[in-house]
């Protein structure tokens, strides 16, 4: 579709430029040059002591010193926390994937013939959209000394009560669940348009040669839906490493108990509020921005490989 | 005939587990949201005292005490977020949809670099770059100011994607060429033609860009220090650090309820539309 390039033809290409211009004058004053400021300040002691203003004092890479330096513990705090992300990550998104892949295959089943299919999905992909800092102020509520839970545990079980907040494995068990009520309707929709996108024939050519379901789920779907699981889990660690709302609002901000539940924004959060630690938040900024983007470039190869 | 029916009852079996699965995973998702609209129907001492699964009858009183609320101002919370929210949706939509047109309609040298460039800046999380706008906001004297939130939302570079991705499989050329023939302006061309034609995407992207806007605490959190200005999700966090014991819980879940209510009456009757989003958003193929 070449347009003739005669004399009289008018040159459409500056509506392009016009069109987009407004776009990247946004991101660049917005997000651009906020990000380019974010590593340079990564290189500078430049902070708010109550009312004075420290710096801005160039330090070269100090500030990296100082952020992967041993406390008087012995423990490296961005190590810590960065483990911390991770684990919160990881005990929400296994059950997450393993619940979402059981229930794509049930809903693309032909032979199940799920039905309800509309509300179910509706229903479980109803936590995905709640405001984070409400749910989880809603589960502090509800695990709370005072809260229902513990009164359902003591009045009806005769259980003795829980101090959910006060236990590593709670804290970190409640954070999970909410991660995974959040993120498994999301992940199930995305396997079933995967799973979908197999082609049917695949499935009818392996039933007519005789293989077993198990059979069929090991050496088809799971092949072809590997791009697509890798794509999601990746996608979703990326989330997992901005993991903030949740922790923060359950914990106060505290990761209690022990900073065994504090996380790598959490941590960012910690030096911009209240001191305006722009040097040390840069530099958590700098570390955040290279983990997540590693992971964006597997994203990459994995979907250009697809292609 | 007696293998037919093993098989049958096999299915019988496994159709039963498949619901029974549904169920409780559905009831689990359900199961907190019930307790909250069930804790805001209760007075604080009734909170405070024996538990019951039944309804109480002091959710008006709760409602009213939460409004009128002397250190959390909930209207004028609610207030900001819609503000930020709804601009920010519209404007997130037309320029993404307006910049993936200029992208995808017209041939000129920058375009691969320019789609490019959006493509590969589009997994960057927001908190990278929230030190230098807060040190910008800071300097400028632009903490405390709502289009600060609401602006950076003309540059999105995922609805971008979505958008790009849209035009490709449903706009032919030629509607823009025989527009062109009978003298339309190219602007005009994209308001009066293309728009239109993007509708469906533009609706869903638009509940998208809401709802992400009324959740969003982290960078108005840190932007948003003036009790007048706050937002929503800003407020609901307060609530975490007041002293808890002198506090009246009946409200406290009313204040939760009234958060998450307005995302919960759009999902009521865009749920169809937004789980189709989902899955054309992120997937190709």
């Amino acid at each position: 579709m070449k347009k003739k390039d005669d004399s009289n033809s008018v040159s459409y290409a500056k509506w392009g430029y016009i069109f987009i211009v407004p776009f990247f004058i946004v991101y660049f004053i917005f997000t651009l040059y906020p990000q380019i400021l974010t590593f340079y300040n990564s290189f500078f002691e430049n902070y708010m002591d109550g009312l004075s203003h420290v710096g801005p004092n160039f330090v070269g890479f100090d500030n990296y010193i100082k952020l992967f330096s041993p406390d008087a513990t012995g423990s490296i705090t961005i190590i810590k926390y960065f483990g911390n992300t991770m684990i919160l990550w990881i005990l929400g998104a296994i059950p997450q994937f393993l619940i979402a892949l059981l229930l794509a295959l049930l809903f693309t089943s032909t032979r199940l013939n799920i039905k309800f299919q509309g509300f179910f999905k509706a229903v479980i992909y109803l936590p995905n959209l709640i405001m984070a800092a409400a749910f989880a102020m809603l589960i502090f509520g509800l695990f709370g000394n005072t809260g229902p839970i513990n009164k359902i545990m003591v009045d009806s079980f005769g259980l003795t009560p829980f101090d959910f907040l006060a236990q590593k494995i709670s804290v970190r068990g409640l954070i999970a669940l909410m991660n995974f009520l959040m993120w498994f309707g999301n992940t199930t929709i995305l396997l079933m348009a995967g799973i979908q996108s197999i082609d049917e024939a695949l499935f009818e050519s392996a039933r007519i040669d005789g293989a077993s379901s198990t059979h069929v789920f090991f050496d088809i779907t799971i092949p072809l839906l590997k791009p697509i699981m890798v794509y999601v889990a990746i996608t979703s660690m990326i989330g997992g490493m901005q993991m903030y709302d949740v922790p923060q609002v359950l914990t106060n901000g505290y990761g209690m108990p022990d900073n065994t539940s504090t996380t790598m924004v959490m941590l960012l959060n910690k030096y911009l509020n209240p001191s305006r630690n722009y040097g040390m938040a840069g530099t958590i900024s700098v570390v955040l921005f290279i983990i997540t983007a590693i992971l964006s470039l597997i994203v990459f190869r994995v979907n250009s490989r697809k292609d | 005939m007696n293998q037919n029916k093993k098989a049958e009852f096999k299915l019988l079996i496994m159709r039963t587990l498949s619901y029974a699965c549904l169920i409780f995973l559905s009831l689990l998702c359900l199961f907190f949201f019930y307790l909250m609209i069930l804790n805001a129907s209760h007075s604080n001492a009734e909170l405070q005292g024996k538990w019951t699964f039944a309804f109480g009858t002091h959710f008006i009183e709760n409602l009213i005490n939460a409004w009128n609320d002397a250190s959390i101002n909930i209207p004028r919370g609610l207030f900001n977020s819609f503000f930020i929210a709804v601009i920010s949706a519209l404007l997130n939509t037309y320029f993404a949809a307006l910049t993936a047109y200029g992208i995808y309609a017209y041939d000129f040298k920058l375009k691969k670099i320019a789609n490019a460039f959006i493509l590969a800046v589009m997994m960057i999380p927001s908190q990278v770059s929230a030190v230098g706008f807060i040190q910008l906001a800071y300097r400028f004297n632009l903490t405390n100011n709502l289009w600060m939130l609401i602006l950076p939302s003309i540059a999105g570079p995922a609805t971008y994607f979505y958008m790009h991705q849209y035009l490709e499989a449903s706009l032919p050329l030629e509607i823009v060429e025989a527009a062109r023939i009978d003298g339309s302006n190219e602007f005009v061309t994209f308001n009066r033609i293309v728009l239109p034609v993007m509708k469906p995407a533009l609706a869903v992207q638009m509940i998208f860009a809401f709802i992400a806007s009324w959740n969003n605490y982290f960078t108005p959190s840190l932007l948003l220090t003036k009790a007048e200005y706050k937002t929503v999700p800003i407020m609901i966090a307060q609530l975490r650090s007041a002293d808890y014991s002198k506090f009246d819980l009946g409200k406290m879940y009313m204040f939760i309820l009234l958060a998450i209510l307005p995302v919960m009456i759009v999902y009521v009757f865009l749920s169809k539309s937004i789980i189709k989003g989902v899955t054309s958003g992120s997937v190709k193929g």
